[in-house]
């Protein structure tokens, strides 16, 4: 290791550094962020939903988007794989599916960027428990 | 550099360890490397959460996933279910202790809800052996602002300005403290880190060793660049392993980046820090106590004046802090004294951790804004007494504080308003007591523990306490009489007044605030002989109600002295001349047949 020099070196190396706590400090405060729920079941995995999520999570980092990547489960909607699960900050969450690289561009151009909806909505018809 | 989309925070912690965290953080490095998900998920050992009731513990980044309880053979499932296809595993989540329902995530947790994480912000979020995961967060900024852009003068206005005052116990102002040992003049002066923690039940400062060992560093160097120091000595006890081998590694590696060292990023400022080991003395707590230890004497207390600032350690001017009161210095720091000094009381500024334990159901490490009230810390965070028992008391500030009962609940926490209501703030050790536990045998053993940590050296502690003690058991046994009671509140008040440092200044708080506050448990025991709670075994009788007996021998087959006689569906009856009270037969019946009287 080589030693830190200057305040200027300190600032550079905590800033080439950051992207390794990152996720950890924005989990930390999910509020005001937007966040994505990629569907990995298998079924979305077959469906390509792995390169859905690396995609998100670079793209939106690129473009300076503040999300949260996460994955979860099976969402059920077998038909339209890979599904994903977009909920801006105080809205309520909003289901896309059959995402492929250029419809998971316009989700983060139209959508997250602009609030525009797009084709291809599986309509909210379930509950979660939380809402009970 | 691989880009991780997902995070797992093992507990490193003392606690967690001991139920095996380190093999499961092996087992979870494994199985995420034959899944083939190396490049994924990054397996992180990290300080403490606070939640030891029920560790050890994996978090989930960043969908904050709690998992509880967790055991090294989990960790093939955790990955299959969780890592692979985003499935959480349902019966390792937390569940509510009241409504018995799985919780999602540690958003969703009463415990973590109402938390504010200063001195605790970095443990369960970093790894502790990793400088660069603390230099990401903002690690080594405050000291670098410090040496370049600010001076000592305005550093210490800052800390003055914040309102921090000294997490150990006493509360004095910390940059008042600093400012007089910078104001001291001599050729060599010391930082010291007082990190001999000693009051049963509080392990905040091993907490945030373990978790974060450079804050504490980082904040020593500023320290030691404001009060004119260059070298700095941290005071542990040896009974802290981990935290020892965490910080030498911490040590050792901010060496290495010039972070400690000569000419510290190229301000012309030296500093180093070693450590010193303490053999666990509770004494050594008291600063000059603790200095006298450093020295190679024995850990006792010299008289005050002269302070530490003037005459310290090899009688130069000396600082002394405690870890938790340097773990807020870089974020008063980075964040400025006007954000500190927005949290808390008019007097108290700020966080503190609390350590609880009890019969309450989380039992852990907490933070909290100042102010909060001890019903919220109890019933929403710690999620109420166990086993739905009765609130009777909490004990704050270890042997020196004293117990406050359901009438102080609404009263906010802060240094003065404990001590207004008889007790203090201490380290942060919060024991909560239910109906079952005795006032009387609680102060006894308080008394029991300052009794033997008293050094020795002056006579009202070394003598006056023992003399309590022997008091307390007197009345445990039934042998007390009401001038007992009014010798008790006598010799206490002289303890008090006349010893020479806190250990025996603050040693009688239990007596006198449980004889406020459970007199009449008190006189139960002098007058009828009676211990309500049922914990003094000489007061009580255990006894089987015959119309209840169905006969079963269940309490037979359990007493250890086989003292209980009676066929099987006949009535059972217990020799009172042989019975140790041990209570195995009431835990056993289950028919409500075993009584105390």
């Amino acid at each position: 290791m080589t030693k830190i020099k200057s305040l200027a070196d300190l600032r550079k190396m905590k800033d080439d550094l950051r992207s390794q706590v990152t996720l950890r400090e924005k989990s930390q405060s999910p509020e005001g962020r937007v966040l994505i729920k990629v569907g990995m079941g298998t079924s979305g995995i077959a469906s390509g939903a792995k390169q859905i999520m690396e995609f998100f999570i670079e793209e939106l980092d690129k473009r300076n988007v503040d999300a949260i990547v996460t994955q979860t489960g099976d969402m059920g909607y077998s038909y339209a794989e890979p599904t994903v699960e977009v909920k801006l900050p105080d809205q309520d969450p909003i289901v896309f599916g059959d995402v492929n690289q250029k419809k998971a561009d316009d989700i983060i151009e139209k959508y997250i960027k602009n609030g525009e909806l797009l084709d291809g909505i599986i309509p909210a018809n379930y509950e979660t428990i939380d809402k009970k | 550099m691989a880009k991780y989309k997902m995070h797992m925070l093992v507990c490193g912690g003392t606690g967690c360890r001991a139920s095996a965290s380190d093999m499961l953080y092996e087992n979870l490095k494994k199985e995420v490397q034959e899944q083939g998900l190396d490049n994924e998920v990054q397996v992180v050992t990290t300080g403490c959460f606070g939640f030891c009731e029920q560790g050890p513990i994996v978090k989930m980044i960043p969908d904050n996933t709690f998992y509880v309880g967790v055991q090294p053979k989990d960790a093939a499932e955790i990955v299959a279910e969780h890592a692979l296809k985003g499935r959480k595993v349902g019966r390792l989540l937390y569940k509510d202790p009241v409504k018995k329902e799985q919780i999602p995530d540690s958003k969703h947790m009463g415990f973590y809800k109402k938390q504010i994480r200063i001195a605790l912000r970095n443990c369960g979020l970093i790894d502790p052996e990793n400088i660069n995961e603390y230099l990401a967060a903002d690690g080594y900024e405050a000291l670098g602002m410090v040496l370049l852009e600010m001076t000592p003068e305005t550093a210490i206005k800052e800390v003055i300005d914040s309102g921090l005052r000294g997490r150990g116990g006493g509360g004095f102002p910390t940059g008042v403290k600093w400012k007089i040992a910078h104001d001291v003049k001599g050729e060599q002066k010391y930082v010291v880190c007082n990190a001999d923690e000693g009051d049963p039940g509080a392990f905040m400062d091993r907490s945030i060793l373990e978790g974060d060992p450079h804050c504490v560093l980082e904040a020593m160097a500023i320290n030691g660049f404001c009060i004119g120091a260059t070298k700095g000595l941290i005071y542990i006890r040896a009974e802290y392993p981990l935290a020892i081998t965490r910080l030498k590694i911490a040590i050792e590696q901010a060496r290495e980046y010039g972070l400690l060292g000569k000419d510290i990023l190229g301000s012309g400022f030296d500093f180093d820090v070693e450590l010193r080991y303490g053999a666990g003395a509770f004494v050594c707590g008291e600063e000059t106590a603790l200095i006298r230890s450093m020295e190679g004497h024995r850990g006792e207390p010299t008289f005050k004046p002269p302070f530490p600032a003037q005459s310290g350690y090899l009688g130069m001017p000396t600082n002394v802090n405690n870890v938790e009161t340097y773990a807020n210095i870089p974020v008063i720091i980075n964040k400025g004294a006007k954000w500190f000094a927005s949290i808390g009381t008019e007097k108290s500024k700020g966080t503190k951790v609390f350590a609880l334990a009890g019969k309450i159901n989380n039992v852990g490490l907490i933070e909290v804004p100042m102010g909060i009230t001890l019903r919220e810390v109890i019933f929403e965070i710690g999620g109420g007494i166990k086993g739905g028992k009765k609130f009777k008391a909490v004990q704050t500030g270890g042997p020196s504080g004293g117990c406050l009962t359901e009438k102080h609940l609404d009263t906010p926490i802060d240094y003065d308003n404990l001590l207004a209501v008889g007790s203090m703030m201490g380290s942060g050790g919060m024991i909560v007591m239910d109906e079952d536990d005795c006032m009387v045998s609680v102060s006894k053993f308080y008394l029991d523990f300052t009794v033997e940590e008293s050094c020795g050296k002056c006579s009202p502690c070394r003598i006056g306490n023992k003399r309590l003690y022997e008091i307390l058991d007197k009345i445990t046994k039934g042998q007390g009489s009401m001038e007992d009671l009014d010798k008790l509140r006598n010799l206490s008040n002289v303890i008090k007044d006349t010893s020479l440092c806190g250990l025996g200044q603050t040693s009688p708080n239990p007596v006198l605030s449980t004889l406020d506050n459970f007199y009449d448990e008190y006189v139960a025991h002098v007058t009828e002989e009676k211990c309500f709670a049922g914990q003094c075994k000489d007061l009580i009788k255990y006894e089987i109600i015959p119309e209840n007996c169905v006969g079963c021998t269940a309490c037979a087959r359990n007493c250890p002295v086989n003292c209980i006689s009676g066929e099987r569906k006949q009535v059972h009856l217990i020799d009172q001349s042989l019975c140790i009270k041990c209570g195995a037969c009431l835990e056993k019946c289950k028919f409500n047949a075993v009584t105390i009287i």
